[in-house]
């Protein structure tokens, strides 16, 4: 089997792109959080389920 | 395939292991021209008649925001073969071989669907629709058919550039009106006489992409005809938001005196003499086609600021 070693840079770029992702879709929760409290109060546990 | 040394890093690119920062990505959504779309669809939001909850206005501003920055990315993924021969954008992401044009691609076009789609979701589907619409005008229309086929290409993709006030407006009234059609206006027609000062110091650049730019197309006299057409219609139209009382008169005054300025500038750039190899007038108008548009939008954010909270 053949493997491809990543270079110091590549693992270094990697970790930073994870971190990226992981704060915009931090990001993306909370806004879809509070933009349902927003748009709906406390009328969106009043719904027919 | 394990390699070492310099052979190393270039087996592991190839297999696909990227060299990219996150820094190259905001990159691709092209930053500066972000800011120019989130200052004046905030101005067309917070000038528009009605209301909207200010977390839903900043929620609006953003999905904008993603969306200017996902056209960028689809710009610059279908440009790069010119971006490459342009000493301006020779540096970009894809060009310098920091981002794959697939990776540029999939960045763009998720971009694109989550700012539409969040925006319908969250706000209103009316912009939303007319975001879309955006994103497949530059994308589209402008990059893959005008901006190489006709040089008009800045002045009908310049509506591209024209809709974020246009879409802010409508994130708070849920349609277009004469208003905001106005805003539009505004930026359409600044659009012309802003990118040709730039083509008219940097036609070099233009003529080794083919890229049909008006300078290298129709001349230098001609294109320094037309700036001071369209700054003159620029100007005028610069002051119409006073005129249909939408913006206040202390926005009447100033937009008076930037139009002239913008005149004035772009009279300097006709009389410009065709030795001139420095070209100071047309860089000078470049420069300031940018602080006119700063300052009228300016105005018209806090002649909305000043509305709202009822000073």
């Amino acid at each position: 089997m053949e493997f491809v070693e990543l270079t110091e840079r590549q693992k270094k770029v990697r970790r930073r792109r994870s971190i990226a992702i992981a704060i915009v879709l931090a990001v993306l929760v909370a806004l879809f959080y509070l933009a349902t409290i927003v748009k709906f109060g406390p009328a969106i546990l009043e719904r027919p389920l | 395939m394990a390699l070492s040394g310099e052979q190393e890093f270039t087996g592991a690119v190839e297999a696909g292991f990227s060299e990219a920062d996150p820094r190259d990505y905001v990159a691709l959504l092209k930053p500066r021209v972000m800011s120019l779309v989130v200052f004046t669809a905030l101005a067309g939001m917070v000038i528009a008649p009605g209301d909207i909850h200010p977390f839903l206005g900043a929620v609006a501003i953003l999905c904008i925001a993603v969306g200017a920055g996902a056209s960028g990315a689809l710009n610059m993924w279908f440009d790069a073969d010119i971006d490459a021969v342009m000493s301006r954008t020779a540096g970009r992401p894809i060009p310098a071989g920091r981002v794959t044009p697939e990776a540029a691609l999939g960045f763009g076009l998720t971009l694109a669907g989550f700012s539409v789609v969040t925006l319908g979701l969250l706000v209103s589907w009316f912009a939303a629709s007319f975001l879309a619409f955006t994103i497949f005008f530059y994308a589209v229309i402008y990059t893959m058919w005008l901006k190489r086929s006709t040089p008009q290409n800045i002045v009908i993709g310049g509506a591209a550039g024209a809709f974020p006030p246009m879409i802010g407006w409508a994130c708070v009234t849920g349609d277009v009106s004469l208003g905001s059609f106005c805003l539009f206006l505004i930026i359409f027609l600044w659009t012309p006489p802003h990118f040709w000062a730039l083509a008219l110091f940097k036609v070099g650049d233009y003529e080794r992409a083919n890229v049909p730019m008006m300078p290298n197309i129709a001349g230098i006299a001609s294109t320094k005809r037309q700036i001071l057409v369209y700054s003159v219609l620029t100007a005028g139209t610069g002051v119409m938001p006073f005129a249909l009382g939408i913006a206040s008169l202390a926005y009447g005054v100033v937009s008076s005196v930037l139009g002239l300025l913008f005149v004035y500038r772009a009279w300097a750039v006709y009389r410009m003499p065709e030795t001139d190899k420095g070209m100071k007038a047309a860089k000078a108008l470049f420069g300031y086609s940018l602080v006119y548009m700063f300052g009228l939008f300016a105005m018209l954010l806090g002649d909305g600021l000043v509305n709202r909270l009822g000073y």
